[in-house]
């Protein structure tokens, strides 16, 4: 190992080192602290990020082709990074409160991130897999973290099922790629395709046995069936982290090889895609409008964003547009992650023991009781539903701009119409928090609070200066080659 | 005289103040929480006064421009662009002078939730200045946006009983409209590269292909706030469960922000298109004004019916918007504002008397002029104002717009103003029934012979719109000479299209 391919993946080193050695510390921080676990682990992931700021603008292909570092692997990594800092303030005082406080858990929450940052920084598909291996595992633990509640096992066994049978899909369709291209890494792939000595049967069977796993890990339309149920059965700050940071790691590995690799036939999937991209809007955003578990309910709206994400994938196929669409989609996955983390914070609030706490009349009253957590809320629903003067406008304004410039107005046509319908599943829960009566019982946790508030007012601000948050995400170009 | 701030920053942000204030107010100091309100409403027209005096008649163009880049990256360029001409002052001015007697009209009306009425209002009056003064479409359409916001918690939460079911409705009716228009937006940009309104009136060959499309785009986010018929069935049931400030407010600026949009938007970017779906738009605008008309005939309900009269008012508005000559459109914008004078007297009028009898039933009245002789006299007032009677405001504006609309070449047919006329006469046969049921004639209900006249307050919110009900029916050539210039610019703009057309 080289001192270049050390520094390409310090910041992961750095986390996985530090969860290994939280994990011993924690056999010797009594059960009355675990608090200094949860700032344990939020001081390495504090540290991975100042890590990863210092390889702002740097570009390598490391590890002999395997691991390429670039600034759109940076700014992903910032993302997940973060994410998992915001998981920590929701889920500290949620254990305690449910009685399942385990250091593990902090511990299990890093390995997965650190996953999430190999995967991001992925070129090669055989470490695809064993990064998507690495994230999820720990997850499907997470998903069970509850237990012996039944919904908790039930999410865990249904998301373990779900996942190792999309892991399945996927590592079939890197063994046909392999077949047909005699290659694992993208740039290999790239070089067989470009000439000529593919079999194209075998590599477009395998390209869409891939993006069936992925379709599954991101939870887009037809494969979207597990989400809701897994998300309401985990532990809610487990949800809001796979909400997040699961679905930014699905979409930034599908553009990385999408876009890297298979240049060529990302533009012949276009139909597939756009055909994935409309439904999982219409489905994600239809089925919503009935649901009055907010756990459901924002299950269903994060299909529906990764309905907008996908046309992100879909206008990267015009070449003209494809650094817009990967910036638009960064910024999209930045004001989704930061919104939806303060909806769930908000749940989080709210939910009381045995799944209690989680319906829509549950929140009757907030806005009246607790004003600043009930406008927290209706930033993150405004922003949810796109509206003006929240981060949510801005993300949907580049995403349907991109969509318009790389000629699928259709497609913009049909995310503005679905979104007039999550308009009302929004409006929804803020009917129910400031125009329903009700004696609402809220959580008062500093943290969950600093989470909840510290997003609203991100939202808003970064909304009427929206320019260096967009700026960043236009310089994180992927490296091609 | 400057502060430093540009005059049209400062008007369309001082409400913040008054927000900031508030907040830090306990929620128990209801009276400390509304003369916070009123006193930051009233320096906001102050301001706009300060910026009417800085405005020059006689230029047609944009004044006291603003101009900022707000978003620049390659290829997108969204700038803060702020400006007023002759179409927006008075719109401008309405607002500001709309907000504090709305905000007075809910002194004893509001006592549930003061603190946050009063912070919906001001956001309100930040997000209306706003939509009238922005010369950008990005920036356009986040104050367009905007404003539904608090509107929809004045309606859902003050609102009447089926107050949610109403304020969901005018959120997605108006939120359809706006994803659209937020499409056409996105299309004028990628093909300009800019969004600001003065660029794309110079630029608008680029998208002149695409004008049909863009223009009906635009044209429906208009058409649902204005509202025109088909798309006005939000209106009745948002006006009926609002509150009367809410009522006031919605009726005298919101619905103008629609008019307003054909004016900046429709007509000087897609001219060509202006002129071909002219007819059309037209023939709506009749259907409306007769419909609105015979649907208010109908109601039993006061407040109903003011608010199906406005969709027939508010035909008149569009009729001469689309007739495109100097005389109608001028008369359109003038009438714009008579509509907010006279129908904001009315819903105030009808909400003192639900206040009082809690209920708006017009059976439930009768007679009461001998009763409360004060509240009666300005009603007359305003009920003939309303109807168009010579001497008062309305007759200024609906007769410059059928004087108009009669001589219209795009139209090219005496029919429309014509066909139009009847809704003057419409309007003067409800207006005086409604008149005649509530105050004429014996006194049949015993609980009426308690009602109480006008208090001061009540009289203070009513006598500035009386005084400018009869101030613009008597001598409304300082309002024309605001309007004409740009007016005249407007339309010979559209005429060289149609010019182009023949």
């Amino acid at each position: 190992m080289t001192l270049a391919d050390f520094n390409s993946i310090l910041p992961i080193i750095t986390v996985l080192l530090w969860a290994l050695l939280l994990l011993i510390a924690d056999l010797w921080i009594p059960q009355k602290r675990k608090g200094l676990t949860a700032l344990l682990a939020a001081i390495g992931l504090a540290a991975g990020i100042g890590l990863s700021l210092a390889q702002i603008g740097q570009s390598a292909l490391t590890f002999k082709g395997m691991i390429m570092l670039d600034s759109f692997a940076v700014f992903l990594n910032i993302i997940y990074l973060f994410s998992g800092i915001l998981a920590i303030g929701l889920s500290y005082d949620y254990l305690k409160r449910m009685d399942i406080e385990r250091g593990e858990y902090y511990v299990l929450m890093m390995f997965s991130i650190a996953g999430m940052m190999l995967l991001s920084q992925a070129y090669n598909l055989i470490v695809v897999f064993l990064a998507i291996e690495f994230l999820s595992i720990p997850l499907y633990i997470l998903a069970g973290f509850a237990r012996p509640r039944l919904e908790s096992e039930e999410a865990a066994l249904k998301y373990f099922l779900l996942g190792t049978f999309s892991s399945g899909f996927l590592l079939y369709g890197i063994a046909l790629i392999f077949g047909a291209t005699k290659a694992t890494g993208l740039g290999g792939i790239l070089a067989s395709l470009n000439g000529g000595e593919t079999n194209l049967v075998l590599f477009v069977a395998g390209a869409a046995m891939m993006m069936v796993g992925f379709g599954f890990k991101v939870a887009v339309a037809p494969f979207h069936e597990w989400a809701p149920d897994v998300y309401q059965g985990s532990p809610t700050p487990v949800s809001g982290f796979m909400a997040v940071s699961v679905k930014a790691a699905g979409f930034a590995v599908l553009l990385r090889i999408f876009l890297t690799a298979f240049p060529s036939l990302s533009a012949q999937l276009v139909p597939v895609v756009w055909g994935i991209a409309a439904l999982t809007m219409i489905v994600g955003n239809l089925l919503a409008i009935n649901q009055t578990n907010l756990k459901r309910l924002l299950a269903y709206s994060s299909i529906a964003h990764a309905g907008y994400l996908m046309m992100a994938f879909v206008s990267a196929s015009n070449p003209q547009q494809t650094g817009q669409a990967v910036a638009s989609m960064l910024y999209y996955l930045v004001a989704y992650g930061l919104t939806t983390f303060g909806a769930w914070a908000v749940v989080v609030s709210l939910e009381q023991a045995e799944g209690k706490g989680l319906e829509l009349e549950d929140y009757a009253g907030v806005g009246q009781k607790y004003p600043w957590l009930g406008v927290a809320m209706l930033v993150f629903m405004l922003s949810l539903s796109g509206i003006p003067l929240t981060i949510g406008f801005w993300g949907k304004f580049f995403l349907f701009r991109t969509t318009v410039q790389a000629g699928f107005t259709e497609l913009a046509l049909v995310g503005l119409l679905t979104s007039l319908i999550s308009v009302y599943y929004y409006l929804r829960v803020v009917v129910y928090m400031f125009m329903r009566p009700g004696e609402p019982r809220v959580r008062r946790d500093s943290w969950l609070s600093l989470v909840a508030v510290g997003a609203a007012v991100a939202v808003v601000l970064l909304s009427i200066l929206p320019s260096r948050l967009l700026e960043m995400a236009a310089q994180a170009v992927l490296r091609l080659q | 005289m400057n502060f430093g701030i540009h005059p049209l920053l400062l008007v369309t942000f001082f409400p913040f103040v008054g927000v900031l204030v508030i907040l830090f107010l306990n929620t128990q100091q209801k009276q400390a929480i509304r003369w916070t309100a009123l006193v930051t409403s009233l320096i906001t027209f102050g301001i706009s006064l300060w910026v009417l005096a800085q405005f020059q008649p006689g230029t047609p163009g944009i004044q006291l421009e603003l101009r900022q880049p707000w978003l620049r990256l390659d290829g997108l360029s969204i700038d803060f662009y702020m400006g007023v001409d002759g179409l927006s002052i008075l719109m401008v001015l309405l607002t500001a002078l709309l907000t504090p007697i709305a905000i007075l009209s809910t002194w004893s009306a509001v006592e549930e939730r003061v603190k946050g009425f009063m912070i919906f209002f001001l956001l309100l009056e930040v997000g209306m200045t706003g939509v009238f003064l922005a010369l950008d479409l990005v920036l356009f359409y986040v104050f367009w946006e905007f404003t539904l916001i608090p509107m929809y918690f004045l309606i859902g939460i003050w609102g009447g009983e089926r107050r949610i079911y109403a304020a969901v409705k005018f959120f997605l009716f108006t939120m359809a409209g706006s994803l659209l228009m937020l499409l056409a937006i996105l299309v004028i940009g990628f093909q300009t590269g800019t969004f600001a309104w003065s660029d794309l009136v110079a630029q608008r060959e680029v998208f002149a292909n695409l004008q049909i499309w863009l223009f009906l785009a635009f044209g429906l986010a208009f058409a649902i706030k204005v509202p025109m018929f088909p798309l006005h069935t939000w209106l009745p049931d948002a006006h009926v469960e609002a509150p009367t400030a809410g009522s006031v407010i919605l009726a005298g600026v919101l619905l103008k922000m629609g008019a307003y949009g054909f004016l900046r938007f429709n007509l000087p970017l897609f001219p060509d298109a202006t002129v071909r779906l002219a007819p059309y738009m037209a023939i709506l605008a009749i259907i409306g004004i007769i419909y609105g008309a015979a649907v208010s005939l109908a109601q039993k309900d006061m407040k109903k019916l003011v608010a199906y009269s406005s969709v027939s008012h508010l035909g008149f508005v569009v009729l001469g918007i689309f007739a495109l000559t100097n005389q109608s459109v001028a008369g359109g914008v003038l009438q714009m504002v008579n509509h907010g004078l006279s129908t904001g007297a009315l819903f105030l009028i009808v909400g003192m008397l639900y206040e009082r009898r809690h209920t708006r039933e017009m059976s439930a009245f009768g007679g009461v002029w001998k009763v409360v002789p004060v509240m009666g006299a300005l009603m007359l007032v305003v009920t003939l104002s309303s109807m168009g009677l010579p001497g008062l405001n309305g007759f200024v504006g609906e007769f410059t717009i059928l004087l108009g609309t009669f001589g219209s070449t795009v139209l090219g047919s005496p029919w429309f103003a014509g066909v139009a006329t009847l809704g003057v006469i419409l309007a003067a046969v409800y207006l005086l029934v409604m008149f005649e049921k509530v105050f004429l004639g014996p006194v049949k209900v015993e609980a009426n012979l308690l009602l109480k006249d006008l208090s001061l307050r009540e009289i203070v919110t009513l006598v500035p719109l009386l005084i400018l009900i009869f101030w613009i029916g008597l001598y409304p050539q300082p309002f024309f000479n605001l309007i004409n210039p740009s007016v005249e610019n407007l339309v010979s703009l559209v005429s060289s299209a149609l010019l182009a057309a023949h």
